[in-house]
This record gives structure tokens, C-alpha cells and sequence, in this order.
């Protein structure tokens, strides 16, 4: 193995100081990383898989959503209505009499909602009344039930406010203005690409890193490391470095593809991105070493990086769901989880521009929960040799 | 006999290789509920507790009215007033709000002329999904307001009332979606990392060797790399059912007995996968990693968070080298509508096919490995 044949060759080359071990060491865990064809993947591979996955496929907006619209009684009215459901951009819209036709299409999730307008929708209006209509959806999924129950009202809204105009020949009393900014054309990739990158700097920095030292550990090589002149602030810093390293190359090729590929707009400045990074990397690497240092077992440290780091990255960040939207203890729990604060930061830098005041909090916090985490991992470490 | 006496021997060792040290039981144990317990609540896609910026430089009566009405819903937690664009936008900028309203000074004037009065809504689009859904809330308090006004006018036209029913889930309970997802995409998370670590560790530490000159033969050793993961599986299952029923009141519509029939393939599915990857792998760092390369897509592609429908056609047709594609299908299925069995069956199919495959990659790189 690499690894013992180096601490070999260490050991008889003569220590003469501090600069010239330390470099040693650091240049032994480069050769470890770039010889192990799994971290090449982690590092390079995973990450062009995530950022296709988010840059085409994971998208929130439901465009061309199926429904079933059932017309029980096909008059003049009744089809005008039914023609703006037909023209709405949200819907690929089947048509049909009667609403047993689309029943079993609801159950198998081949359509998401049903609209029906009923037989007497153009007596009742005629009379003057308020004339109904039913929006079934499918309630196994909230969120695209939400969208359909609330683009259904908009089409409902839309087609009602054209009447009234025609009739009363004036124009709606208030007209809204909508602006998105930083992203008006509210594609879903310019906010899930940046996230996608925190992702992939936590794997590389927690989950890739506490496997290498776990298994040092598990072979017994970190005693041995121990027993030579090196110091345990130099081997966890030997350590992290080229992890380090291989998480800003990681992120500077997600970067360049993101821009490049995806046409991502960056318009903050590339000092903003690679502070918020390394700051980012630190309580990352802090996590890693202190797993490994705590499990020293791979298939432990794998499961606790992947419960404490990633999945949290993934679900408890902002990422993918609103941090708001969540229980008040969750929320609290939230605040330890560094990608929280990455995130919005990252995507401002994407699509926003350096917002200063809000990077330097968010460093400032990631430096801080680094910080601490080192220490218990130094901590640990040493308690070990003791 | 003696075949079975040899599987039972290996199926204990490997039963005992990850649950004899405690903190491997605990792991196996703890954080799977406790995850359930955390993401279920936390991975939610609904918008609550919006804080959002207010610019109101009008000051007659319907713009009051327009406040008051965005105040008294449920969505809206806090509502700044600002003084100046400047300070909306730093607001916006630093993410305090998600959105801004912006009335003119001429607001109530033009609706008291009848002209139509200009309404500014602001998004922060960095997080286009929660602002795309506060966009439909503000609007849809806009439009009633609108729809109040011209109601108060003559001539106005009819009203239709939008009747909504949901089915399965009749409050749109966020966790009644969850939770059955979870149960499916914490078995995969457990189930793969078990497996692909489970015949890389021999290697690692040089007992595949001692299973290879051993009695077993390569079949043989292949079921007993498969049974246990299978049991803790069905043991995480099991937990997990429980917990939707009886902790989060998911109604359980469906035949218990068709989710554990097609959870036997789906497991097996998995811990082919995971299998496949230990086969290939030369080291504990490589099967874990390779199990990573293959989970993360599977469960992004799935539909576990969201709808397949919803990506581009020519990535659909990958979704369908996901196992936990099929299964969320069954799972959400048997929970909430009462799936027909000839759908469970359909979705059962490919998860066998999918088991099939990889077991049978697995078994032929195993031997090729002993030539």
C-alpha cells in the first residue's frame, strides 16, 4: 500500500524541521487521493452527474400538468370556459362528459386533477346565481395538488375578469405588476445549481475525508503517524489540505460548468466565491476528521457522514425546502448546519452579486462552527495517543 | 443438508460481522428514526411563515384595505413597512423578505376614478419555487380585492366558485406524502451502504480468501451476502410502517401484504445494487463511494422530492433504472388510494427484473474474480 510504503521512505529521510515534515506529510495524502480512482469520482464524476440532474432534470415547476376536464353539459358559456383551461400553459388538458372516465386515471397518478363543470353551470348563471364548479385533485401529492388547485383558481380568475370587462367594457381595477428579480425567468437550475455545489463539497469534504481517516485508523497506520516527530495539529492539518484543495477544484469546475454549460449568470466576483468556499470546507473538513477520529470504523464513519453531513445538507439547508416552512425545532437545529449559510450566500453570488454584509455574517458563522469542530477533533485525536 | 447448515453459518456471520459491535447496532437503529422523525417534518414544500416588505406610498382607504388583507392571512408571519425603494431593496438583497408589495402613491385615486390603479409585487427569484407560490397567494388576495371592487360596481359579471376536493389526502397533510417516501428512500440509503460495504470489508482485510477456499459454493455465498440485509431491511420497514401509522395517522388504505410482498423484490433490487458495487469494488472507501455515485441520482430521479412528470422527456426514460421509482409508486399507493394489485404488480415486475440483473452481474464478477 502506498500509504506504509511512504511513512517508510519518512522515516529515513532525515527531520530536518518542521516545513520539511509537514511537507512530507502533506505530499503522501496528495498521492493518496490522486492514486484512489474513488475520490477522482467523488471529487470530478458525482459532481457532473448532480449539476446535469439539477441543471435538466429536478425542476419544482410544474408546467403541463394532466387533468381531466369534464364537461356535462357543452354549451356556449361552458366552452369558453373550457378553452381557457386549454390554453393555460399549466395544463395538457383531456377532455371528457363524464367524471368516472378520469376516476382511475386519478388513482394511477396518470392525471393530477379532475375539473368538472357541471350540467347546470349555464342555468344557474343565466338565473343569476353563482354557478360552481369541482376541482379534484390528487392528494397524495400536497405540492402538485397545491399547484393545481391554485392555477386552476387562476385560470377560473382570469376567464371571470375577462367577462366582466366585456361586459361592463372597462378594465380590471387594480393590474399587478409582477417582477422576479435576479432570476425573472424563474429558471429553478439558477438557485439548485449553486445548492447542488454545496453538496458536493460536503461529500468531498465530510464524507470523503472521514473514510480516508477512518481507515487509517482502522489499519492502525495514524498510531504509527503518531509515533514519528510529527505533531497531531500537523497531521490533522497534513490531512485536510489536499481534501482542502480537491474541494475548491470541485467547486471550480461546478462553477465553470454551471456559467459555461448551463449558462448560469455569475455576477458576483470570484473573491466572494472562493472566501464563501473555503470558509465553507473548513467546518466540512472539521466534520469529517471528527467522525473519523470518533467512529474509526469506515462503515460507521460512512453512516454518520451521511447522516450528519449530507443528508442534512441536502434537506435541512434551504436547498430544496423552505428553512420557514419548518417546526420551530427544526428550525433551531438548522442553524448549526453550515450549508445553511453557504447556500443563500452562493446563490446570491450566482445571481445577484456580492451582497457583502450578507456574505461576511454567513462566513463568519461557517468560521465559527469550523472552528469548534476542529477542536473537538484535535481533541479527540489526542486523547487517543494518551 | 449440509447446504444449508454451511448458508445458515454464513448468514450468522454476517449477521454478527455488523451487529456485534454496539455502536453498529445503534447506528442501524438511531438515526433511521430519528431521520423519519426530522425530515418528515422539515422536508416540506409548502410556504409558511412568509416575512415580506411593504412600500406603501398611498394613503387612502383601499391600499389599507389591500394591507389588512395580506396581514390576515395565514401565509404572511411579519410585515415590514419601509420607507424608500432603497431600503426594499436591501431587504430583498439580504433575504429578510421573499417579497416586496409596492403601492403608488396614486392607488386608491385611480380605483376611486375607475381607472386601473398599478400594483408593483417584487419577488426574490433566487428562490423561485417559494417565491413562485407567495406570487399566487399575494395575487390571489389582489384578485379578490379586484373581484370585491368591480362587485360594488354595476355590470359586473358572475362569480363562479371554485369548489376544490382533495382526495386521498383531504387536508393536503404534508407528511402523509413524506412519510411513505421515506420509508422507501431510508431503506435504500441503509440497504445499499450495508451491502456494498459487506464483501469489500472481506477484502479489505483479506477473509474473502478464507470464504473462497471454503465449502461454500459461489451461489451459496451469494444468498448469504443476501439474507441479512434483507432482514434488516424488513426490520427498518417494519419500524418505519409502524411509525407512519400509529406516530404520523398516515391512513393505511391499502393490503399490508401487497407492500410486503413488493417490498421482498424491492429490497432484493437494492441489495443487488449494493452487491453489484461491492463486486467491483477493491476497498471499503471505493464501495462507499460507489454506492454514493449510485444513490444520490437514484433517489433525485425518482420522484422522491419531485415529480417525474415535471423533467425533460429525454431524461425520463432514465428514471426507470431506479428501483425506488417503482416502489414509491407502491408505497404512496398502498398508503393512500388503495392501490389495484394489477398496478403493484406492474411496478413489482421491474423491481424483479432490476434484482435479476444484478444479482446475476454480481454472481459473474464474483467468480471471475476467483479465476
Amino acid at each position: 500500500m502506498s500509504t506504509e510504503a511512504l511513512v517508510g521512505t519518512k522515516e529515513t529521510a532525515p527531520p530536518t524541521g518542521r516545513a520539511r515534515r509537514f511537507t512530507a506529510l502533506v505530499r503522501k495524502e496528495s498521492l493518496q487521493v490522486i492514486r484512489d480512482p474513488s475520490s477522482i469520482l467523488i471529487a470530478f464524476v458525482l459532481p457532473l452527474i448532480l449539476l446535469v440532474i439539477f441543471g435538466y432534470g429536478v425542476s419544482l415547476d410544474a408546467t403541463h400538468t394532466r387533468i381531466g376536464l369534464v364537461i356535462e353539459d357543452a354549451t356556449p358559456i361552458t366552452q369558453d370556459l373550457a378553452a381557457s383551461f386549454q390554453a393555460s400553459r399549466y395544463f395538457a388538458v383531456a377532455t371528457g362528459r363524464d367524471r368516472r372516465e378520469f376516476e382511475e386515471d386519478l388513482v394511477l397518478g396518470r392525471v393530477r386533477g379532475i375539473v368538472v363543470i357541471p350540467a347546470n353551470f349555464a342555468d344557474v348563471g343565466a338565473a343569476g346565481g353563482s354557478p360552481q364548479i369541482q376541482v379534484i385533485v390528487d392528494g397524495s401529492d400536497p405540492n402538485t395538488a397545491n399547484f393545481v388547485q391554485n392555477y386552476a383558481q387562476g385560470v377560473v380568475g382570469t376567464w371571470m375578469a375577462q367577462r366582466a370587462a366585456e361586459i361592463a367594457m372597462r378594465p380590471p381595477p387594480i393590474s399587478v405588476e409582477q417582477r422576479f428579480w435576479f432570476n425573472p425567468e424563474l429558471a429553478s437550475r439558477n438557485f439548485l445549481v449553486p445548492g447542488s455545489i454545496a453538496i458536493v463539497m460536503t461529500l468531498v469534504g465530510t464524507l470523503l475525508t472521514s473514510l480516508v481517516v477512518a481507515r487509517e485508523w482502522e489499519r492502525g497506520t495514524m498510531e504509527a503517524m503518531m509515533a514519528t516527530p510529527v505533531t497531531a495539529t500537523e497531521l490533522l492539518a497534513g490531512k485536510i489540505l489536499p481534501y482542502f484543495i480537491l474541494g475548491l477544484a470541485s467547486m471550480s469546475l461546478c462553477v465553470l460548468i454551471a456559467v459555461f454549460i448551463f449558462g448560469v449568470p455569475f455576477r458576483g466576483s470570484v473573491l466572494a466565491l472562493y472566501a464563501l468556499s473555503a470558509s465553507f470546507l473548513m467546518p466540512a473538513l472539521g466534520q469529517g476528521l471528527l467522525i473519523s477520529a470518533a467512529t474509526k470504523n469506515q462503515f460507521l464513519a460512512s453512516q454518520l457522514a451521511l447522516l450528519s453531513a449530507f443528508l442534512p445538507a441536502f434537506l435541512l439547508s434551504g436547498f430544496l425546502f423552505e428553512i420557514n416552512s419548518m417546526p420551530w425545532i427544526i428550525r433551531i437545529v438548522t442553524t448549526i448546519v453550515p450549508a445553511r449559510y453557504l447556500i443563500p450566500s452562493l446563490q446570491s453570488v450566482f445571481v445577484a452579486g456580492d451582497i457583502w454584509p450578507m456574505f461576511l455574517r454567513s462566513i463568519a458563522v461557517m468560521l465559527t462552527i469550523g472552528v469548534v469542530l476542529f477542536i473537538l477533533a484535535a481533541r479527540s485525536t489526542r486523547k487517543r495517543i494518551g | 443438508m449440509m447446504w444449508w447448515i454451511r448458508l445458515k453459518a454464513l448468514i450468522i456471520k454476517e449477521l454478527l460481522a455488523i451487529l456485534r459491535d454496539p455502536r453498529g447496532r445503534l447506528i442501524l437503529v438511531g438515526p433511521p428514526i430519528l431521520q423519519l422523525l426530522v425530515f418528515s417534518y422539515a422536508a416540506t414544500l409548502e410556504v409558511k411563515n412568509v416575512d415580506i416588505v411593504l412600500l406603501n406610498q398611498d394613503s387612502g382607504a383601499w391600499s389599507q384595505e389591500l394591507v389588512n388583507r395580506i396581514a390576515g392571512a395565514p401565509t404572511f408571519r411579519g410585515i415590514e413597512r419601509v420607507g424608500s425603494s432603497e431600503a426594499l431593496r436591501a431587504r430583498i438583497d439580504a433575504q429578510q423578505a421573499i417579497a416586496a408589495v409596492h403601492i403608488g402613491p396614486t392607488f386608491s385615486r385611480d380605483i376611486a376614478a375607475g381607472r386601473a390603479a398599478d400594483l408593483q409585487i417584487i419577488l426574490d427569484g433566487r428562490r423561485s419555487n417559494a417565491a413562485q407560490i407567495v406570487a399566487g397567494y399575494l395575487n390571489q388576495i389582489v384578485n379578490q380585492l379586484s373581484a370585491d371592487i368591480s362587485a360594488g360596481r354595476r355590470g359586473a359579471g358572475q362569480t363562479v366558485i371554485v369548489v376544490p376536493r382533495n382526495w386521498f389526502n383531504p387536508n393536503l397533510i404534508f407528511q402523509w406524502f413524506m412519510v411513505p417516501n421515506l420509508v422507501a428512500a431510508i431503506a435504500l440509503l441503509i440497504g445499499l451502504v450495508v451491502t456494498a460495504l459487506s464483501i469489500a470489508r472481506e477484502r479489505e482485510l483479506g477473509t474473502f480468501d478464507q470464504l473462497m477456499v471454503s465449502p461454500l459454493r459461489t451461489h451459496e455465498i451469494l444468498i448469504g451476502k443476501v439474507i441479512p440485509p434483507m432482514i434488516i431491511g424488513t426490520f427498518h420497514m417494519t419500524i418505519y410502517i409502524l411509525a407512519a401509522a400509529f406516530v404520523f395517522g398516515v391512513p393505511l388504505r391499502g393490503s399490508l401484504l401487497m407492500l410486503y410482498g413488493s417490498s421482498i423484490f424491492y429490497l432484493l433490487s437494492v441489495v443487488g445494487v449494493g452487491l453489484f458495487i461491492s463486486a467491483l469494488s477493491m476497498t471499503q472507501q471505493q464501495a462507499i463511494l460507489g454506492a454514493f455515485l449510485f444513490m444520490v441520482p437514484a433517489m433525485l430521479l425518482s420522484g422522491f422530492a419531485t415529480p417525474i412528470e415535471n423533467m425533460p422527456d429525454w431524461l425520463q426514460p432514465i428514471t426507470y433504472a431506479s428501483p425506488l421509482r417503482y416502489f414509491l409508486v407502491i408505497v404512496r399507493g398502498v398508503f393512500l388510494k388503495d392501490l389495484p394489485l394489477d398496478e403493484a404488480v406492474n411496478n413489482t415486475l421491474p423491481l424483479a427484473l432490476i434484482a435479476f440483473l444484478t444479482l446475476a452481474a454480481a454472481a459473474w464478477l464474483f467468480r471471475r474474480r476467483m479465476e
